[in-house]
């Protein structure tokens, strides 16, 4: 007990001096490099392993090719990047209406309480893991629209023999099923941005259009909603990277057909469900493939987050794009 | 654009006004009808399918009685807590140098970085992970699958850090600096102390979204019917067995695969309301 000292004193170790600061930004930079370097190693990773397919059919050739075949071993991308492409974007224009509606309701019409359960409830639900929404794809709307399609497709037989290439084999599973299961899971996501950027316009703007005259509505269609235009179309960007990535929801309803043409009703196939279905046998070339489809859906999510952050930035310096 | 009338036929603008707000109506409930479809589905078919035996037991053939899926809770738990290791301290190290270094060189990459890696697919994470891990080591593990899941949650973890860290007040760090307290305490005896609600949510929201991912696990954790503690074993996950279940032909699966949704729904709700708490008690 020679030592009256009660309190370690901080300032004797060199943690407590400038080589503690030093040390700490150091660990947290390296952390930091980690995170950079390991989303350049996933598009690394996609873009070298996928080259040896765009190697053996020619970059033309890989995303025109309309053959996939491992048996002859033979790969073309074509089929999966339009399934892809059709679904997203058909599912995006099916539900960019509604989600912009429900978006302006939540927060111009809707009283406090009803817009807080509408915005949590479109929170909740974006968040909702995407494979819950295939097996309500797979247990209730595929049975629902087998039922209308058999109806449509009988119908069709008797009266419009030209129209049955087009409605294709009414079992249920199919595009059809794909783009409302996406519709409904881009809807929350789409229409929570949009929500939010719509409650950041600033209320002077409305009360200046009301202050000429306007009606609620020209309200919100002159001063709201040009206002909020960069937000939303974020929203929409964010919403179609969300769909063209999914997985699980899509491939569980769309029945993973790679032969062109596509029918409206029939079964077809997109990148993720190639993936999925695929991976488990496939060597080789094959395996390439795959990663090179990957790599296209890589590029193209890519492109796209950037686009949207580029907008939202924009949004944010100047309050308007 | 903004044509003022002239001579104002102001009928047919109030007609037009009450005749957009039915259409606006109307759109609110085309998005709500579905929604409220699969939630409503989620919790009745999922409650009346939920039982004792779904926690305490493994899986078991039909004809056995199914048994239920101890082994997939477990194995989600056990996956996402090493991810939640993973993914937490890369998001944290992430939100603090976005927050706390505003001028690093750095920044900018990272941000572009952060946003690439929350658009992007959770199933090129997975295909990622398969080949790196999967190939390499010659088999799927928990581990492969804690990996990818790291991955969706450094993005949430980050973004959500870097928000709560930016809401504390300079004067705090003025005060710890002013007391002669290195940099790398004040950061981590009093900025992150004062966020911890926010950081805390911020990482059960990762948790909850890499709870309910199947299309990564798929490649890198490649499921199991058994109960196993160990990580370097094949491993089962609830989302895993979502999908697996979806798609059986005995009734009795379809309705696991509705229990086990109903309870990551509930690990969903439970965050996001925990989230909304924390943020409104600021």
């Amino acid at each position: 007990m020679a030592t009256v000292r009660t309190q370690s004193r901080p300032g004797s170790s060199p943690l407590y001096r400038a080589f503690g600061d030093r040390l700490f930004a150091g660990m947290v930079l390296v952390l930091c490099l980690l995170i950079i370097g390991i989303v350049v190693l996933i598009g690394w990773q996609l873009g070298v392993n996928g080259a040896k397919a765009f190697a053996a059919f020619g970059i033309g050739g890989f995303l025109g090719g309309t053959t996939w075949d491992p048996v002859a071993n033979v790969y073309g991308a074509w089929p999966f990047i339009l399934g892809t492409l059709v679904t997203s974007i058909v599912a995006l224009g099916l539900a960019f209406l509604p989600a912009l509606a429900v978006a302006i309701f939540a927060i111009e019409y809707a009283p406090r309480w009803l817009g807080n359960v509408l915005s949590y409830a479109l929170e909740l639900l974006a968040s909702l893991p995407s494979v819950i929404y295939g097996l309500w794809g797979l247990t209730v709307l595929v049975p629902f629209l087998r039922g209308g399609q058999q109806t449509l497709f009988l119908w069709a037989s008797d009266h419009a023999q030209w129209l049955l290439p087009i409605l294709g084999n009414p079992i249920g599973i199919g595009m059809m099923a794909a783009v409302i299961v996406l519709a409904v899971m881009v809807i929350p996501y789409a229409a929570s941005l949009a929500k939010d950027s719509i409650a950041l316009v600033p209320s002077a703007q409305r009360e200046a259009a009301y202050g000429l005259g306007a009606t609620k509505w020209e309200v919100i269609r002159m001063a709201v909603l040009p206002y909020a235009r960069g937000g939303i179309l974020a929203g929409v960007i964010l919403g179609l990277t969300r769909a063209l990535g999914e997985t699980m929801a899509v491939v569980l309803v769309i029945g993973n057909n790679k032969n062109l043409p596509f029918t409206l009703f029939g079964p077809a196939t997109t990148i993720p469900s190639a993936i999925v279905n695929e991976f488990g046998e496939a060597q080789g070339l094959q395996l390439s493939s795959l990663l090179a489809l990957g790599f296209i859906l890589f590029i193209i999510s890519g492109i796209l987050n950037l686009f949207a952050a580029w907008i939202v930035k924009r949004m944010s310096v100047d309050g308007r794009l | 654009m903004m044509r003022a009338p002239v001579n104002g036929n102001l009928r047919r603008r109030q007609l037009w006004d009450k005749v957009m707000l039915g259409l606006l109506i109307l759109g609110s409930l085309i998005v709500v009808a579905p929604l409220l479809l699969v939630l409503g589905k989620v919790f009745v078919t999922g409650f009346s399918a939920i039982n004792l035996a779904f926690f305490t037991q493994d899986f078991q053939p039909v004809e056995a009685g199914g048994g239920g899926l101890r082994h997939a809770i477990i194995g989600t738990v056990l996956m996402n807590l090493l991810a939640l290791l993973i993914g937490g301290v890369l998001g944290l190290a992430g939100g603090i140098l976005l927050s706390e270094y505003p001028d690093h060189p750095v920044n900018p990459t990272l941000r572009v970085i952060s946003d690439l890696l929350n658009g992007l697919p959770a199933l090129l994470k997975g295909l990622v992970i398969y080949t790196l891990v999967v190939i390499t080591t010659g088999r799927f593990s928990g581990v492969a699958g804690a990996l990818a899941l790291g991955l969706i949650m450094v993005p949430i973890v980050l973004r959500a850090t870097e928000g709560v860290l930016k809401l504390v007040p300079w004067s705090v760090r003025e005060a710890g600096l002013g007391l002669g307290l290195p940099r790398w305490r004040v950061i981590l005896s009093l900025v992150l102390p004062a966020a911890s609600s926010g950081v805390i949510t911020g990482l059960m929201l990762g948790f909850a979204r890499a709870a309910g991912e199947a299309a990564p696990l798929y490649f890198t954790a490649g499921g199991s019917q058994f109960l196993n503690f160990n990580l370097g074993q094949q491993t089962e996950s609830l989302a895993l067995t979502i999908y697996k279940y979806a798609n059986e032909p005995s009734p009795l699966r379809v309705e696991q695969a509705w229990a086990a949704a109903l309870v990551l729904t509930l690990l969903v709700l439970i965050a996001s309301l925990l989230a909304r708490w924390v943020t409104r008690a600021r």
